[in-house]
């Protein structure tokens, strides 16, 4: 073990003396401030009789694990909170924390502190945060045994950390103020599928505290892939309707749907009060199936064209929704009633003349489910046929919604 | 009117929508121990017993109320709270215990199993390596909605002890005027019987399974309402249960010659000359009983300590991702049903030690339990009212006077 390490359960109660080497107390806990340094160990929290003092970084001389703080400046202040400080006793040390790189919640343990030396003054900064079995043994034993002889037993366990510019510390509790100026890029340049797998294992508060602060696209996209509709709905209701509302948005109709129905009435209400006026018609509009029927199931996202239109025109039209492209594998055909004609498999325009009517290119059997087909034909539809998108028509035979091949595994998942 | 109805519908299901856990930890209550010391009571000293059921019941509630309570409101289970307020030395003493402790209950549940399936001719060396293997596949292949329903369709299969207890042909009258009627005997067989009643009543691992479940539901402080009802029905179903087994063993056994009875399966053959379905019944009720506890319990246990210590946990996770979550459930189910078949293990022993290291564990527990609850920062409005501080203090301070009578008894050998 390089001697150049110390562990924050060893820095606890280590002796601070001041210049003549007399002991004037011990270390109780440290803070860094993250708005000045992100890993720097800023202060040292130390208590002599009844009072806590704070002890600056620059007014330590020397730290070591024989000999405890050396102090270069004797006058201290007496401690008191703020809200920019991140006490590691009290804020870190037992509480959860996400791990971004391994997609996990763990507990932190302990701290692995690096005793840094700039010529003048030792200090220390934060390197890792320790989970896992290594640090509970290191945790539980210190004080028992001197701290050499635990270093020399734990060595046969494999280390288990995260690295300090890795680990995202949420901090919920508005009791405490405390606002970490961490980034939250790393969460969102993760799969939205494996951030929801995060996001699934915290409290309320902390999911809450999550949604916040990332990106609404980024959010609306974890939030379809969140599991239990129950926590799903349970996030929205925890964040302000205006931003609910944006994240909600964000999300195809029919997810957005939903999750909405699974809402209370007021609070859904809420939310689409504060919508943008095209998505929320479209989101009421499937609010009125009923879940588990062709029409609950469906979504708006289709392109519908004339039934004389040509290639040509199935390009521009495609043009012109761009966002729609992702999931799109087929056009619909209606003719000018908006009753539904045709089914025409995207990848037949790549081959087709730009002058070819889209007629000629359509599938030869038109397969169309009703508003009110329950769920269960809908999946023997998609099994029979091997469907990746199903038209959905109303009673008048005009086109209401697609089903596609995902909204039909989801189903089957929850079986 | 319309408006009146739908709400009252919106209630039936939110309730519906939070049952589960409050029942499910009630009704296990009454595991094989539970089952074997109202038999026992019942069988010695027929309908005198019955008042303490009242007391019991308003004890269970209130310990139980408080878990689910805390569950929904802060979304974290009890050893994450004890973690998170207590630190890592305390929480691992209290996880060692806790492991120990429902070892020994796990023991006791197989051993449950294989007497009552003995009853029905089939050798232990058969029922007892079936049922683990069952056990452990059934939660580690199944999702929590899946096991929660037939844990709750096992709760069900409680009412056979309702039937066998019509079925014995009691007499009513007196079992109605025992139920509130309280009666102290100054015999010492009397008052260990009591205490043995009542410390039974609340186990540890209830409280962390009980909060656990709750949150892993993802019951809200909003739903909490209902959540409490649901907790409520459940400790008086339990205890409706509780009365049925020492009617039933009153009418069979107190009634024609009261005795002494050495375990469950002694009191359901005592049943057999009033039908063979009376006898059934209970044997069937004491296997559903055993094998449902056999169930809750590893999972309970292995749950609780990987949140406490900060493992990752769960059975949604991949055995190579939550490794420590994995060997601990699994050896909890090897080492409890293999010890019921090493001939002549000291069973009584281990159960007796098990009741001990339970004596240590439960004062804490629930201390810790009323402390966490009056933290206003973590509770908010939810703490508890004054009134309720002093009914829980009391209630706790009467069960840890039992319970350590309780241990004391046993270290010195029953009288």
């Amino acid at each position: 073990m390089a001697d150049n390490l110390l562990f924050f359960s060893e820095l606890l109660g280590m002796p601070v003396l001041d210049l003549k080497g007399r002991r004037i107390g011990r270390v109780k806990d440290a803070a860094l401030v993250p708005v000045v340094h992100a890993s720097r160990i800023d202060r040292f929290l130390v208590t002599g009789g009844l009072t806590w003092l704070t002890i600056r970084w620059d007014q330590i001389r020397s730290i070591s694990l024989h000999k405890g703080l050396s102090l270069s400046d004797e006058v201290l202040t007496p401690y008191h909170d703020d809200e920019y400080m991140l006490r590691i006793g009290r804020d870190l040390l037992d509480q959860q924390i996400i791990d971004v790189t391994g997609r996990k919640v763990v507990r932190v343990n302990d701290v692995t502190l690096e005793i840094q030396n700039d010529g003048a003054r030792d200090s220390l900064a934060v390197l890792e945060v320790d989970v896992g079995l290594r640090s509970v043994l290191r945790r539980l034993l210190q004080g028992a045994l001197p701290p050499r002889w635990i270093r020399r037993l734990q060595e046969r366990i494999p280390p288990n950390s995260i690295r300090w510019e890795f680990a995202n510390v949420i901090e919920p509790d508005p009791l405490r103020r405390l606002r970490l100026n961490i980034s939250y890029e790393k969460l969102e340049e993760m799969h939205p599928a494996d951030l929801a797998d995060i996001v699934e294992d915290l409290s309320p508060a902390e999911r809450g505290a999550i949604f916040e602060t990332i990106d609404n696209e980024v959010a609306a996209d974890t939030l379809s892939e969140v599991e239990d509709p129950k926590m799903q709905a349970s996030i929205l209701e925890g964040l302000e309707p205006e931003k609910a509302a944006d994240i909600v948005e964000e999300m195809a109709p029919d997810e957005a749907a939903d999750i909405l129905s699974e809402l209370e009435e007021g609070a859904s209400e809420e939310i689409l009060e504060e919508m943008d006026s095209e998505p929320k018609t479209e989101v009421r509009e499937l609010l009125e199936f009923e879940e588990d029927t062709a029409g609950g199931l469906m979504n708006t996202e289709f392109v519908a064209l004339h039934e004389n239109a040509s290639v040509d025109d199935a390009l521009a039209a495609l043009r012109g929704n761009e966002d729609l492209l992702d999931g799109l594998n087929a056009l619909f055909l209606v003719d000018s009633e908006e009753r539904l004609i045709a089914a025409v498999p995207l990848a037949r325009l790549f081959v087709a003349a730009g002058d070819a009517k889209l007629r000629g290119l359509a599938a030869e059997t038109l397969i169309q489910a009703g508003v009110d087909q329950p769920q269960d034909r809908i999946t023997e539809l998609f099994d029979k046929y091997n469907l990746l998108t199903l038209p959905v028509v109303d009673d008048d035979g005009k086109l209401a919604g697609v089903i596609t091949a995902d909204d039909v595994i989801s189903i089957l998942r929850k079986k | 009117m319309v408006k009146l109805l739908s709400r009252f519908r919106y209630h039936i299901l939110i309730f519906f929508a939070v049952i589960g856990p409050g029942f499910i930890t009630a009704m296990v209550d009454n595991d094989s121990g539970g089952i074997y010391t109202y038999s026992a009571a019942g069988a010695k000293y027929g309908y005198l017993p019955l008042w303490t059921l009242l007391p019991i019941t308003g004890v269970l509630i209130i310990a139980q109320e408080m878990c689910s309570r805390m569950g929904a409101v802060t979304g974290k289970g009890l050893s994450d709270l004890i973690r998170e307020e207590f630190g890592l030395r305390i929480t691992f003493v209290m996880m060692t215990l806790l492991v120990l402790v429902n070892m020994t209950n796990v023991m006791a549940e197989f051993a449950g199993v294989a007497s009552s399936l003995e009853l029905f001719h089939v050798s232990r060396y058969v029922s007892v390596p079936l049922s683990g293997v069952a056990v452990w596949f059934l939660v580690v292949k199944g999702t929590y909605r899946s096991v929660e329903k037939i844990f709750l369709f096992s709760c069900v299969l409680y009412v056979t002890y309702i039937i066998s207890g019509f079925l014995v042909n009691p007499d009513w009258k007196e079992a109605a005027i025992y139920s509130v009627k309280p009666v102290l005997l100054f015999d010492s067989g009397y008052i260990y019987m009591l205490i043995g009643m009542v410390g039974t009543t609340i186990a540890p691992w209830m409280q962390f399974y009980l909060q656990s479940a709750v949150v892993e539901k993802g019951v809200t402080a909003k739903e909490y309402a209902a959540s409490r009802v649901e907790v409520v029905v459940g400790c008086i179903m339990t205890d409706v249960i509780a009365f049925f087994i020492i009617v039933a063993c009153a009418g069979a056994i107190y009634s024609v010659a009261p005795k002494d009875i050495q375990d469950a399966k002694e009191a359901a053959l005592g049943l057999k000359p009033f039908g063979q379905y009376a006898f059934l019944l209970f044997s069937a009720g004491l296997f559903n009983a055993s094998i449902f506890a056999a169930c809750i319990l590893p999972l309970s246990t292995a749950y609780s300590v990987c949140e406490g210590l900060g493992f990752e946990a769960g059975v949604n996770r991949r055995m190579r991702e939550a490794p420590i979550f994995y060997v601990l459930y699994t050896a909890l189910i090897v080492v409890g049903a293999g010890v019921v078949l090493i001939p002549n293990f000291p069973l009584v022993r281990m159960i007796l030690l098990s009741q001990v290291l339970n004596g240590v564990l439960l004062p804490l527990v629930l201390i810790f339990m009323v402390i966490l609850i009056n933290k206003s920062d973590l509770m908010g409005e939810w703490v508890n009212s004054r009134w309720f501080n002093v009914a829980t203090w009391v209630t706790v301070i009467v069960m840890i006077g039992l319970t350590l009578a309780q241990v004391g008894i046993a270290v010195k050998g029953t009288p």
